[in-house]
């Protein structure tokens, strides 16, 4: 028998490496500099939220979801919410989908503007960095001026959001994505022509359409790869279907169309804003159930009723109708789904929290067979991982 | 399509909703099921979005193995629900949707349920030794292990878990919707209609 000599070095990548977008430790085989293997182990950041919300009423499950992918909380809340609501079957009032769909987009921003710049950083541009972040924190006074905090919000939560946006918000944010849309412009005038980016990034980690359907890829991996799919207008949630909006689509599916199509999402969520804040009126930010949302403060001091409401509904919570439902949202990083699981009781029986990192994760395998070492991290940063959501 | 997924004798129980359909079938049968879903040119489920379990450990049929599929083409959603008794396995679907790998490493992880012929099948979400399997309802949310930095042996250790404070579980579920009259003597005041 003819003896091989295998030429290949494994190493060890992760789980502390800045390029790693957190705790991934990948197993690489490589041939000089050539991938031939990368293996992800996941599960470092693993806190077992999904069985931690088994124990918690549907209220106190909701600052989980912040914590899953903490740089777009919003949007999984959102998911969380349509899910509980659709179990309870109850509508929220037009206001409150208003709202929601405008700190839904805020939130897809702030991603993006995290993600294209640390993606960016990884392949050798450190500016970007520096000035998205003073925009992100700019766009997290919004946050915090609606629900009191930067990052984990609870703001959306199951029956509307839970308060109303402050006096003035509307001109605020109005004036505010005036501006933004200049950043944008400036913010790929620095990255979209540089050589070295192009360098790094064209054609580099390609997903064909139909490897990209059938691995379960969601979101701007899925369309940077040719599939305009976007749940926002195939499966409209809250108020989508009353705003237009383009779907950007790439056409080769590699890391320059995945920046390609997120740097433009930023401009379709700031229209989709502007036309929100056009259409949104006053009114009633949540159903006015108090079986399911608290009754107003004032009404707590004068009425027993509502003190008795108030008393339950943070104590025992509401109970929700015995069933089973998915409700997926077009989070930032792709379709971020909620199966949810009642037994008639006020704490969930099985939540099962669907990640588009997890799935994205799982064909990095494939994406980076070939390449050099140092594209996994431009394919890493190119597929937006964060690993709250992917260990859960 | 409603129509033609009846006409499929493997399928039992379904529900059709706005945008998402609800369907059971037997476990021997999933591989088959899934394949016509997907490549049946009235369905075309081509993408497989979750997979998942429920744990009821009160019935006889342990598990339900959940499998969440989405038909890009015709724009619906599809849970299709599987029963298994505790020490069932079930055919991998690897080879109908190459995603499944990682999802079925999860329920195998969690929920301890087997998956047979799937090329992998090792822990992914657990630490490296782990022992249990989380998701179940038998589980303690507490866990049985805990970990702590050893400064005498300079290394990471386990331990069983030391609670310094009782687990709190309140039961704060009491009558919402009024009290049934189920005192021991409430009986007697019944006014009887004659």
């Amino acid at each position: 028998m003819k003896e091989v000599e295998l030429n290949t070095t494994t190493i060890n990548f992760g789980p502390q490496h800045p390029a790693a977008h957190g705790v991934l430790r990948l197993v690489v085989e490589l041939e000089g500099e050539v991938v031939k293997r990368a293996e992800p182990h996941i599960g470092l950041l693993h806190r077992g939220t999904e069985k931690l919300i088994e124990y918690k009423t549907y209220l106190q499950a909701v600052p989980y979801f912040d914590r899953l992918d903490y740089v777009s909380p919003m949007c999984q809340e959102h998911a969380f919410a349509l899910a509980t609501e659709n179990l309870l079957n109850i509508e929220v009032p037009m206001r409150a989908k208003f709202i929601r769909v405008i700190f839904a987009e805020v939130t897809r921003i702030l991603n993006h503007l995290l993600n294209i710049p640390a993606y960016a950083a990884d392949i050798g541009a450190v500016t970007p960095f520096l000035w998205c972040f003073e925009e992100r924190e700019k766009l997290l006074e919004f946050h915090e001026a609606v629900s009191g905090a930067r990052f984990h919000a609870a703001y959306f939560r199951p029956g509307g959001v839970h308060q109303d946006m402050p006096e003035g918000m509307e001109e605020k944010l109005f004036h505010h994505f005036k501006t933004l849309a200049k950043f944008i412009d400036d913010l790929e005038e620095l990255l979209t022509n540089n050589r070295i980016l192009r360098q790094r990034s064209v054609d580099i980690g390609i997903i064909s359409k139909k490897e990209a359907i059938e691995w379960g890829c969601s979101g701007p991996v899925l369309r940077s790869s040719g599939v305009a799919w976007d749940l926002r207008r195939s499966q409209p949630y809250d108020a989508y279907d009353q705003v237009e909006f383009d779907i950007p689509v790439g056409k080769k599916g590699d890391c320059f169309d995945r920046y390609l199509v997120r740097i433009e999402e930023m401009r379709q969520s700031i229209s989709i804003i502007n036309q929100c804040l056009n259409k949104i009126k006053p009114g009633a930010i949540s159903v006015e159930d108090n079986k399911i949302t608290p009754p107003k403060r004032n009404q707590m001091k004068k009425s027993m009723e509502a003190l008795i409401h108030h008393f339950k509904l943070f104590t025992e919570g509401y109970r929700v109708p015995e069933g089973q439902t998915y409700a997926a949202v077009e989070a930032p990083k792709g379709e971020f789904g909620v199966f949810l699981v009642s037994d008639g009781s006020s704490k969930p029986y099985r939540c099962k929290i669907r990640a588009p990192g997890f799935a994205h994760l799982q064909i990095l395998d494939n994406l980076s067979k070939g390449h050099l070492m140092a594209d996994i991290a431009a394919i890493l940063g190119s597929l937006d991982i964060v690993f709250g959501e992917i260990d859960r | 399509m409603f129509d033609n997924l009846k006409k499929n004798k493997d399928i039992i129980n379904i529900k059709e909703g706005d945008n998402l359909i609800e369907l059971e079938c037997d476990k021997n049968n999933i591989l088959s099921v899934l394949k016509e879903l997907k490549e049946n040119d009235d369905f075309i489920f081509d993408q497989l979005l979750d997979i998942t379990a429920v744990d009821n450990p009160s019935r006889e049929c342990r598990f339900d193995l959940v499998y969440i599929i989405q038909s890009l083409k015709k724009n619906k959603k599809l849970i299709l629900k599987t029963s298994l008794k505790e020490n069932d396995t079930i055919e991998t679907i690897i080879s109908v949707h190459k995603a499944a790998d990682w999802y079925e490493r999860e329920c195998y992880d969690l929920f301890g349920i087997e998956f047979k012929n799937h090329p992998d099948l090792r822990r992914i979400m657990t630490d490296y030794n782990f022992e249990g399997h989380p998701l179940r309802k038998d589980f303690p949310l507490t866990g049985h292990t805990e970990v702590r930095y050893d400064d005498l042996e300079k290394k990471v250790i386990y331990e069983p878990v030391k609670l310094s404070q009782e687990f709190r579980d309140f039961d704060s579920e009491s009558p919402w919707e009024g009290m049934k009259n189920n005192l021991i003597g409430d009986e007697k005041s019944e006014i009887k209609k004659d």
